[in-house]
């Protein structure tokens, strides 16, 4: 009897999860990838739209041609997925039955939860570079903007790559010296956070590179309102920050399918799963990859990248009927653009906060501290991405569960 | 580990004045907390998001975000500031006697 594994979603997560179960499974077992749209977009590359540094057509690919020779690319959009038939229904009618099911619709922008977000997002009174079109419009805006307030704001966590609007002010910073005009803009980051980062080591680094910059950094700011016509943001609790350009990271929540499945996701339509299986909280033979995950990660690439190795090898076992050996350690590894040709690099799991020292062992690129290598790591990574990550190869040096060799881990324990 | 004393009783908290342990709360304590945070006198509104906060605390094993509150708890995130004006999340969290909420990552 034919087995059948649906993976829900064709990005960064559902590509690599489908590419190395194709490989590691014979024809005795289908496998069938959704997605709405054949348009693969290097996300990470999106930060560097509005500043010049990368055309936004350079960044798409299509989904159906990253996957390997014998499995089925489904284009069509989810309707729901129904737990207890054990099969997705499509907006074409069809229900695809699945012996697992592998969630993997990453996250979604929600604007329209932002009183004024959406309508200012539409009439360009404020910018978002979370997708093609806005950076693309953002880069025209950055292109006219000669003086003024330029505030970035992120609404409210969780949102992909928690450091992008952390590096897109380092960039805005130096973007605007190349152009002689960094007097006349006053930069602003409005957080909703109680610092700039959440994990205590990094967020005193990248707060002294803040302020080394001369950019204001607002704390505590719960975005309540987007008020374009009057170019203010409003929090809840009364605070306003005028702009002259806003760059606004909208909330996300999970695809919209999640939220029309009962049973399957949380409030904000993310799938709850067990942190280091990745087998979902609603049924045994549904796992989660990636950004579409519930689980106290951030949600990046990386992430992706690491868990893909685990889902792909617990699904194998559920598969078998064997118990789910592998388990996600919470690796997360991400490259901080700074400025001026420089980068930092981060490296941490769900027990150890990124600490200075060198990543993958003592011999490596130098973590948290600017670095140009770490800049040429970041721009090299792209072609790493289509050809080593995406086809689900194992790359050497960048293992699945974070290196502890060359981490400075002593600085922790003064770190309270 | 510091202590702090509510309704007669000595309890366990963190620097922040947040519970460690959520079994020693009692309900006459909430209204101590929230006069020494500024909060005012309690109202059925207030003990909804209170109540709330428990039962998530105790389905979870973690306190609510703001967002979260404003999707789930059946009172908006404006009518929350009105109730909790300097951070909803963390104070509701702290009177209904349950740790700082996880700041997401």
């Amino acid at each position: 009897m034919k087995k059948r594994i649906v993976v829900l979603g064709g990005g960064t997560g559902g590509t690599l999860v489908a590419n190395r179960l194709r490989r590691a499974l014979d024809a005795s077992v289908d496998i069938v990838v959704v997605d709405r749209d054949d348009r693969h977009v290097y996300q990470p590359g999106l930060l560097f739209v509005p500043f010049g540094a990368a055309a936004a057509a350079d960044l798409v690919r299509s989904r159906s041609r990253q996957l390997r020779a014998g499995i089925e690319f489904r284009r069509a959009g989810i309707e729901r997925v129904e737990l207890d038939e054990d099969r997705v229904v499509l907006d074409d009618g069809d229900p695809l039955g699945y012996d697992a099911l592998i969630v993997a619709s990453g996250a979604s922008l929600r604007p329209d939860e932002t009183e004024g977000l959406s309508e200012a997002l539409a009439g360009r009174g404020a910018h978002s570079f979370y997708t093609l079109e806005g950076s693309a419009a953002l880069s025209a805006a950055l292109a006219g903007f000669d003086g003024g307030r330029l505030v970035v704001n992120v609404v409210d966590m969780p949102i992909k790559c928690p450091v992008a609007p952390i590096e897109f002010s380092f960039l805005a910073d130096w973007y605007f010296r190349q152009r002689g005009i960094r007097k006349q803009v006053t930069i602003v980051f409005a957080t909703p956070l109680d610092g700039a980062f959440t994990k205590q080591v990094c967020n005193r680094e990248l707060s002294g590179l803040l302020e080394g910059k001369g950019i204001e950094v607002v704390t505590e700011f719960n975005t309540g309102e987007v008020d374009g016509p009057g170019r203010r943001l409003v929090s809840y609790d009364g605070r306003e920050i005028p702009f002259d350009l806003a760059v606004v990271v909208p909330l996300h929540g999970g695809a919209s399918y999640v939220d029309r499945s009962e049973g399957l996701g949380s409030e904000f339509g993310f799938v709850p799963a067990d942190e280091a299986t990745l087998q979902s909280r609603a049924r045994p033979n549904v796992f989660v990859v990636g950004d579409a995950a519930d689980i106290p990660v951030s949600k990046a690439g990386s992430v992706a990248h690491f868990e893909g190795d685990i889902v792909a090898r617990n699904v194998c076992s559920f598969l078998a009927g064997q118990p789910l050996a592998a388990r996600f350690d919470g690796h997360t590894n991400c490259f901080i653009e700074s400025g001026h040709g420089k980068a930092l690099l981060i490296d941490y799991n769900y027990e150890i906060e990124p600490v200075p020292g060198r990543y993958p062992s003592r011999v490596g690129l130098p973590l948290l501290r600017e670095s140009r290598l770490n800049h040429m790591g970041k721009l090299a990574f792209q072609q790493l991405y289509w050809h080593g990550l995406l086809p689900g190869l194992d790359i050497p040096g960048i293992g699945t569960d974070m290196p502890h060799a060359g981490k400075h881990l002593e600085v922790l324990s003064g770190a309270g | 580990m510091p202590t702090k004393s509510y309704d007669g009783v000595d309890v366990s908290v963190d620097e922040q004045g947040f519970f460690t342990d959520p079994s020693q709360w009692r309900e006459p304590m909430a209204s101590e907390i929230a006069a020494e945070e500024g909060v005012g006198e309690l109202t059925d509104r207030h003990w909804q998001v209170i109540k709330f906060m428990r039962h998530e605390y105790e389905e979870k094993g973690s306190g609510p975000s703001v967002r979260a509150l404003g999707k789930t708890s059946g009172v908006s995130i404006k009518e929350l500031y009105q109730l909790f004006p300097k951070g909803p999340a963390k104070l509701a969290a702290k009177i209904a006697g349950i740790p700082k909420p996880r700041g997401c990552i």
